[in-house]
């Protein structure tokens, strides 16, 4: 075990470093001028020269290559172009509020995913199979961006039922300020029983954070209804059928928990895709997150900003995949073996 | 019988089967039926759209905005231009980029695959690990990182989609390969003498060809979703280009007050999505059946 778990950190520091590299080999094909961008328009000869020796863009390639490797190692991301301050501390800043978005999406996507896929597969080929078979198509090839925009119009420009865009209701800033420990409203306000701001963070959080669950619960019951009929089909469970166990026990009691494994993992796997899915749902929902900060980057075209963001979410994913590894390779020997 | 005869019978045969087969996959057949409208309307724009020149930059300012009517059944845009019409265009655009993206990430991952898996060893280490770089980032994140460096262009956008999937194909074409390279007729072409390129181009790429098929048809959604993605983001497609994932950012901006401009490219994008996700599916149950989602 403590072989496999080796093997797979050093494969995950080796995929790490490459991340690394390649966002370099990004960074470093712009057609354009990094130094002109830095500087900003009208700017003259000299401060372009400056801003040439600041970026260290007179060296060798490979030494960047190594500096910047140094740079990411000590927290140096580089200056954002457009918000003149560290990429690593404005990423610091927006990332939790992007996290609850996510935590709270996938939360959904699990509490609708998996009813829907045990539904599925208790009723294969027929009506609420096809139902829900409907809905988890839907679900996966539905532009986020689209179903922000159309969810805000509904149900907060014509319904009226929630807030259209921020985190909580800006007049709460002096009625209940809120003492800030984790950047994440909810959190927040639960630590300091702030209830205001609480009720307030929750009707906010509810529209962008369906938003982000409708590809992850599509994917979720499209996995738990295919590991399941797949289960079903094993000796084990027809063992138990033969026992004379009746269908509500083989379900809940056989033949859910190995099913789930394999959905474990895409629930891991979907939450870093999920990350840069806020991209396309939070400028929709000015939720000020890591989202906000990579479109405007994009938009701005900010380099170290993109790369930065792009960095995070890469290694989040690396991560992700390295624990669930361990984890199953813990609950199953057999995958210590492949 | 005469040639022609025969002909006729052989076809009305695949044609029955084809029928046939299609109606035991619904799936598929729903997916086909959807997609061929969408290819049908895309290729014959010129014809169908109201008024054509609106798919470029033209300009009618006495119809600008204008909620739709019979005269323009979605609605106009702020140039006053048909949003019928620019839907339609717009199909054109879509499916030129998931065919190219497709294409050229299979032209680059197969190949790679097929080297990985039939020769092993340092060569099949290296492409690995550096499919594994590629695999760490999602589809979406790569590749605006990918377009964000270069000037915002469709053919720009597609390289950088292209950029970010091929190693789906090359790791999946490497388990196949790497598994019909120890089959031992294999290894008797190899001892009487057969060239690497020939077992690869007649054993190999054969027994790869399936799974092959059946991913990049669960993958044309996927690719749709990051273009229009892309394309909202503003690193796409550009204005005059029509666009769907360009025409719902455009239309974002007036969707409190004119609804349309945005909803039916939106509608568009996940009609389509939605075919090609059937179709997928539907390929997968009939072809593959054994592969469970991963993606």
């Amino acid at each position: 075990m403590t072989r496999f778990v080796l093997k797979r950190l050093g494969l995950g520091v080796l995929v790490v470093l490459g991340v690394v590299v390649l966002t370099f080999l990004i960074a470093r094909v712009i057609p354009g001028d990094p130094a002109v961008t830095y500087a900003g328009p009208h700017a003259t000869p000299a401060a372009i020269a400056h801003a040439r020796q600041v970026l260290h863009l007179d060296k060798p390639v490979i030494v960047q290559l190594l500096d910047y490797i140094k740079g990411v190692v000590e927290g140096n991301w580089g200056t954002s172009y457009r918000t003149k301050q560290p990429v690593l501390s404005n990423i610091g800043t927006a990332l939790p509020a992007s996290i609850e978005l996510v935590v709270a999406g996938m939360l959904i996507a699990v509490l609708i995913g998996l009813p829907l896929g045990v539904l599925s597969a208790r009723f294969a080929s027929r009506a609420p199979d096809l139902g829900v078979r409907v809905v988890a198509v839907v679900g996966v090839s539905m532009p986020v961006f689209w179903l922000a925009l159309i969810m805000q119009r509904v149900f907060s420009g014509s319904l009226h039922w929630l807030p259209a865009a921020g985190q909580y209701n800006a007049n709460l800033y002096y009625t209940h300020p809120l003492t800030s420990y984790t950047n994440i409203p909810v959190l927040d306000a639960l630590l300091t029983g702030n209830w205001a701001v609480l009720g307030s963070a929750l009707s906010h959080l509810v529209l962008p954070a369906l938003v982000v669950a409708a590809y992850p619960a599509g994917l979720i019951a499209r996995m738990v209804r295919a590991s399941l009929l797949d289960t079903l089909a094993e000796s084990h469970v027809r063992m138990v059928r033969s026992l004379g166990f009746g269908e509500r026990a083989l379900f809940t009691r056989f033949a859910l928990r190995p099913a789930l494994n394999p959905v474990v993992q895409v629930v891991a796997l979907v939450f870093a895709y999920s990350l840069a899915n806020t991209f396309l749902v939070e400028a929709v929902f000015d939720w000020a997150g890591l989202g906000s900060y990579a479109a405007n980057s994009l938009q701005a075209l900010d380099t170290p900003a993109v790369m930065g963001v792009t960095l995070v979410v890469a290694v989040t994913y690396v991560v992700l995949n390295l624990i669930v590894d361990i984890v199953q390779a813990l609950i199953d020997p057999r995958i210590r073996i492949q | 019988m005469t040639a022609v005869g025969i002909g006729a019978g052989r076809a009305r045969g695949v044609l029955r089967r084809l029928g046939h087969e299609l109606a035991r996959n619904p799936t598929l057949t729903v997916g086909a039926v959807v997609l061929a409208i969408v290819v049908v309307v895309a290729i014959f724009a010129p014809l169908l759209a109201p008024d054509p020149t609106d798919a470029g930059n033209a300009t009618h300012p006495l119809s600008v905005l204008q909620a739709p009517s019979s005269a323009h059944p979605f609605g106009t845009d702020e140039l006053g231009r048909d949003l019928l019409t620019r839907v339609m265009y717009g199909g054109r655009t879509s499916l030129q980029i998931v065919v190219e993206v497709l294409a050229i990430a299979a032209a680059i991952g197969i190949p790679l695959g097929l080297i990985a898996g039939y020769f092993g060893g340092a060569v099949d280490q290296v492409i690995m690990r550096v499919t594994d770089i590629f695999l760490a980032f999602p589809a979406l994140l790569l590749s605006l990182a990918i377009a964000s460096v270069f000037t915002p262009s469709v053919g720009h956008m597609i390289l950088a989609i292209a950029v970010t999937w091929w190693p789906w194909y090359t790791r999946l074409v490497r388990g196949e390969a790497a598994s019909v390279v120890r089959r031992p007729y294999v290894e008797s072409s190899r001892t009487l003498g057969v060239s690497h390129a020939r077992i690869v181009a007649r054993h190999v790429l054969p027994n790869a060809a399936t799974p092959v098929l059946v991913q990049i048809s669960m993958d044309a959604g996927g690719v749709l979703l990051v273009s229009a993605a892309i394309s909202f983001l503003g690193l796409g497609a550009q204005d005059p280009t029509p666009e769907w994932g360009l025409m719902v950012s455009q239309g974002a901006s007036y969707f409190s007050t004119q609804w349309w401009y945005a909803t039916f490219p939106g509608i568009a994008i996940l009609i389509t999505a939605m075919a090609f996700n059937l179709i997928g599916d539907g390929l997968r149950e009939r072809l593959d059946p054994k592969r469970v989602l991963s993606r």
